[in-house]
């Protein structure tokens, strides 16, 4: 039996000063007991037998006196097993939808370790969403970690609904098992039930492990939520060989709880108030993304942030930008012309895309058609700053096909039905009638032999919509 | 820095005695790790930490506290247990068996630590640095009653199928040889030659030998930087060209093709030895490195990119500390390979991430603050980095060359960050990426009215001998139109281009054939990824060219809206796909295109 600590030495905000402990590691995980009901804590310093503990659950109703603390004599870990498919938990992995404790022998540290980048297999395969601008322009790949850049208020919930719904492996994937793991941090009761609707409503409920802190629960939870999340994920995926889809959301609740626990700590901020570690400890968790080299299942990583004041020079997205392979970026014009999804596909971006298309993968003309998109769209986006200033009227004639361009892709190969699931061709042959608008000659992204195999020019009367 | 205890004994016996310094440890705050009093450890001392033997370093001794950084995960260490020092600061071991590896950031070789932990990096992990069982087929290169110094050749080791390693006297040591080996297969620890030092001593000399990684290996002397690294990037070559030996940064947000670049020029530049740091980046990006490398084939040597090339990977899920150390043991790599005669590249990406690695050490620290966070010694720190480069003269008399090419990933794209600002002081050659091209796909997405390079005037002679006499007169040629370009730009921004004379609107045609058929390239693309001096060259005089009889036709009186309509304008545009890098007397055929071209425009409309 292991010697009960009764009493503490000091208490602020979430973390708790403990003085007297023997044999006490670093990161050690220790139980703490509170008239009776259990919480969990983590060792976050240690100075000889003095420890500072970070309480998961909160301190609320916490004393000097009443606290009774175990040391568990390990690092915090979880119990996994394939049986979690299909089942709800609390922030730090314990379940919370009344159908019993997971049994295992299997018991997971949920740091994780570092992958060795020898160790790594490049992704290659990708993932078909159903979305033509994700399909198209920022193609998801099997191992890759592909953020959602939004704001608040924006549908970034749906989207993330509608991938989790359509994502299937593409077309060779006979016999493969995919599965998903949700884990919501810091979310409201509103959002959790939409995704358990939508889950539910879509089937897809067995094979969806869900990790959920809630807004109003301890903020500290929510530091662990995505590890817990991901540990499963590496389990299932590359022990037990599954493809695992993961939504993390809401990764800015994530990177608050860190400022609010390093503030206590009374640590030297860095920018904007976030701990100097902040870029160390969200890389801890995006690149636990991947495929292990000969091991068949993969870990892919769809990460949610709300952009404070929808500004991407944020931190918090600034940073995972820089550790994610790249990212999709919702905007709140778009959502305000009535388009759903409202990706802004000019600064949205998928960093593996390049090698896990064209050939053998979607189609031969795949890089062509994303990369003429991108140019002309971004053209039509120069006609249309420059229209605002002189008027449509005096625009020369290309500039205004450049403004039909702009605003038919918008309608139609970004905008789609939250139901509407296309396949990769469909969404290429959209790519080409789009590009049908512009004169052939400005089309210097496209190789001269696909132009020539393709370009068809359109008539602008096919995209008019007919009058009632 | 392989812990294996007979290795070090073998490299340690140089230093007198074998003083091992022992404490326990008192606090633990992530990879900073505590211990009361003093308990004999020296500054930047390589230690031993904990029962798990974890691999630190000191840095911060007073009398009431000794302060190591821990290399890797502390998670489960306890207050009590055992810091054992090792005697020497924190090293790099050089010998054969560098290249065509990859290391930590601590020089363990990552595949080594597969082979003994599986697919994920454990703590506490005792490899060696490098292979001491393998046999290298060693030239001896001195006789007995030769004098050697610091520097001196004693041995030659074909290292790789590209590379030949010369195996060097350390450079302190000088002496006469008594004995030698006969040539055959050694390991790197087997005695090749035995030197009587000055004050009577014997010393065997093995292929390896040990360096500090904070500490700048000697030189003779340095020269000035008159030789281009040629990276068969059109931009880099021709706008923007950094000199053998000299230094660059590449500074871009998220998305804008930092890495990118910089693989190109790993591939591709005409560097003998490339070392790549990617230091707090994707494991992904290493693994693609990786791959790439071992297929594609150098065109300089005809062997695997690989044979040139040393990969010191630190992703940013691996422990902060060993980050910061990284790009210190990728300098020290890149100069003992600069020490035989060979011309090193360092491809650092990114520094910021190096530069954060400080931050976050030094708050762990309580230091007081500078800027955003970042300590006070930032600029100093980065300036010691940049300093490293060079075009030298060894000791040995051999000349080599290190340059060092760090990418800066500032914060929000914000070039007036701390790390930018400092780092700009301290490079010669500044190559901005740009959000708004890079959006556009305009790749590389190398901003030319922002970026410059110091070493134009200096790389003149050269360029003036091996390429040719006009070609930096092209080159300013070819940036003034861009310049135009950009101020017509304001203007076209405010009243659309309809309104601007003719002899602007040729400006901005021309600007756009040099944006997209010269300063645009592939990577991609077979011929285009890496391009000649020679090519890059023509290109720039058949724009010119171009340029010179269109303003003619201008000047004639003809609108610009004519010469619009002929397609030469797209062929100009379309060289770098059909001209291959071999054939290139096809350029005179696009001479007389334009010659065409214009003879054409006057009867049509003259």
């Amino acid at each position: 039996m292991a010697i009960e600590y009764l009493g503490l030495q000091g208490i602020s905000g979430p973390l708790i000063v403990l003085e007297g402990l023997r044999g006490a590691a670093f990161d050690e995980l220790c139980e703490i007991n509170v008239e009776g009901k259990k919480r969990l804590g983590r060792i976050i310093e240690i100075y000889n037998d003095k420890a500072v503990i970070q309480v998961f659950e909160g301190t609320d109703g916490m004393a000097l006196r009443n606290a009774h603390t175990k040391l568990s004599g390990h690092p915090m870990e979880i119990a996994v097993s394939e049986e979690m498919l299909g089942r709800t938990f609390n922030g730090v992995g314990q379940p919370i939808d009344g159908m019993g404790d997971i049994v295992s022998d299997v018991r997971l540290d949920v740091n994780g370790k570092p992958l060795n980048p020898v160790s790594r297999e490049y992704p290659r395969n990708y993932i078909r969403t159903g979305i033509s601008a994700i399909d198209g322009l920022t193609t998801l790949i099997r191992g890759q970690k592909l953020p959602i850049f939004s704001g608040n208020g924006l549908p970034q919930d749906m989207l993330a609904a509608q991938i989790v719904t359509q994502s299937s492996l593409g077309d060779n994937a006979e016999g493969e098992r995919f599965a998903i793991v949700f884990g919501a941090m810091g979310v409201t009761h509103d959002v959790a039930d939409f995704f358990k609707r939508t889950f539910a409503e879509s089937g897809v409920s067995d094979h969806v492990a869900m990790f959920i802190n809630l807004a109003n629960e301890p903020v500290v939870e929510r530091l662990i939520t995505p590890k817990v999340a991901l540990t499963l994920a590496e389990y299932l995926a590359f022990e037990r060989g599954m493809h695992i889809l993961v939504v993390l959301t809401d990764m800015t609740s994530f990177c608050e709880a860190m400022r609010e626990v390093s503030s206590s700590k009374g640590e030297i901020p860095s920018r904007k108030g976030y701990p100097g570690y902040m870029y160390s400890e969200l890389a801890a968790i995006y690149e636990r993304a991947g495929i292990v080299a000969g091991r068949s299942g993969s870990v892919t990583q769809i990460p949610i942030l709300t952009m404070p004041n929808d500004d991407i020079t944020h931190p918090i997205p600034d940073l995972t930008g820089y550790i994610t392979e790249g990212q999709i970026v919702l905007d709140r014009s778009l959502n305000g012309k009535n388009i759903y999804p409202p990706i802004s596909v000019l600064p949205s971006l998928s960093r593996l895309m390049k090698d896990g298309i064209g050939e053998g993968f979607t189609r031969e003309d795949h890089q062509d058609v994303a990369n003429q998109l991108f140019s002309s769209y971004a053209h039509a986006e120069d006609a249309r700053a420059l229209a605002s200033v002189i008027g449509e009227d005096e625009l020369s004639d290309l500039d205004k096909a450049y403004l039909r361009f702009g605003d038919e892709f918008e309608k139609h190969f970004v905008g789609q039905s939250p139901s509407e699931n296309r396949t990769v061709t469909e969404t290429l042959d959209l790519g080409w009638k789009l590009l049908g608008l512009l004169p052939k000659a400005e089309l210097d992204r496209v190789d001269t032999k696909i132009l020539e195999k393709y370009y068809q020019p359109t008539d602008p009367a096919e995209f008019d919509v007919p009058e009632l | 820095m392989g812990n294996s205890d007979a290795l070090e004994e073998i490299l340690d016996s140089r230093k007198g005695g074998n003083r091992r310094a022992e404490g326990v440890i008192y606090g633990i705050n992530g990879p900073v790790v505590t211990l009361l009093g003093d308990q004999g450890f020296e500054m930047n001392e390589m230690v031993y930490v904990g029962n798990s033997r974890l691999v630190g370093e000191v840095i911060g001794l007073t009398t009431e506290k000794t302060t190591i950084e821990v290399y890797e995960e502390t998670s489960g260490m306890k207050p009590g247990e055992p810091v054992e020092g090792s005697g020497s600061p924190v090293s790099c071991i050089l010998a054969p068996g560098i290249l065509n590896n990859i290391f930590d950031g601590i020089e363990r070789p990552l595949s080594a630590i597969r082979e003994r932990d599986g697919a994920y990096i454990s703590r506490g992990v005792s490899v060696d640095s490098l292979d001491r069982e393998k046999k290298w087929d060693a030239h001896i290169t001195v006789k007995p009653g030769d004098r050697v110094f610091g520097g001196s050749i004693i041995a030659e080791v074909p290292e790789t199928r590209a590379i030949v390693h010369k195996v060097m006297v350390p450079p302190e040591l000088s002496g006469e040889v008594v004995s030698v080996v006969a040539d055959g297969a050694y390991t790197i620890e087997e005695p090749l030659v035995t030197v009587r030092l000055s004050d009577g001593t014997e010393k065997e000399l093995t292929m390896c030998q040990r360096w500090p990684i904070r500490v700048p290996r000697p030189v003779a002397k340095r020269y000035a930087p008159t030789m281009p690294l040629v990276t068969g990037q059109r931009i880099l070559d021709t706008l923007f060209p950094i000199a053998k030996g000299g230094t660059a940064a590449i500074p871009g947000g998220f998305g804008t093709g930092k890495t990118m670049n910089q693989h190109q020029i790993a591939k591709w530049s005409d560097a003998d030895i490339i070392i790549y740091i990617g230091c707090g980046e994707r494991g992904n990006e290493m693994t693609q490195v990786l791959e790439e490398f071992t297929k594609l084939i150098d065109p300089k040597s005809g062997n695997p990119l690989m044979d040139r090339t040393a990969l010191i990977a630190n992703t940013s899920n691996m422990p902060v500390a060993a980050r910061e150390a990284s790009l210190y043991s990728g300098l020290t790599l890149a100069e003992y390979y600069r020490d035989m005669g060979y011309h090193v590249a360092i491809m650092a990406d990114s520094t910021s991430r190096w530069a954060e690695a400080l931050r976050e050490l030094s708050g762990r620290l309580e230091e007081m603050p500078a800027e955003e966070g970042y300590p006070a010694y930032l600029a100093s720190r980065l300036a010691a980095f940049y300093e490293r480069a060079g075009f030298v003269q060894n000791l040995n008399e051999s000349e080599g060359s290190v340059s060092i090419i760090g990418a800066v990933s500032p914060q929000g794209g914000d070039f007036s960050e701390p790390v930018t600002q400092n780092t700009k002081r301290f490079v010669r050659c500044f190559w901005t990426l740009d959000k708004s091209l890079a959006y556009a796909r305009h790749y590389p997405a190398i901003q030319w009215l922002t970026s410059y390079s110091d070493y134009v005037s200096d790389l003149a002679g050269w360029y003036t001998d091996n390429v040719s006499p006009k070609f930096l007169d092209d080159r300013n040629q070819i940036y003034y139109i861009l310049t135009e370009e950009a101020k017509l730009m304001d203007i076209v921004k405010l009243i659309g281009s309809d309104v601007l004379p003719d002899d602007q609107k040729l400006t901005l045609l021309i600007a756009k054939v040099i944006r997209t058929g010269f300063l645009q390239q592939n990577a991609f693309h077979k011929e285009d990824t890496c391009v000649p001096l020679r090519k890059q060259f023509l290109m720039m005089e058949t724009i010119l060219y171009l340029d010179k009889k269109a303003k003619a036709l201008v000047k004639l009186g003809m609108p610009v809206s004519v010469l619009e309509k002929f397609d030469i304008f797209d062929r100009i545009i379309n060289i770098k796909y059909d001209v291959p890098n071999d054939k290139l007397e096809l350029f005179s055929d696009y001479k007389k295109a334009i010659d065409e071209f214009y003879n054409q425009v006057l009867e049509k409309n003259g």
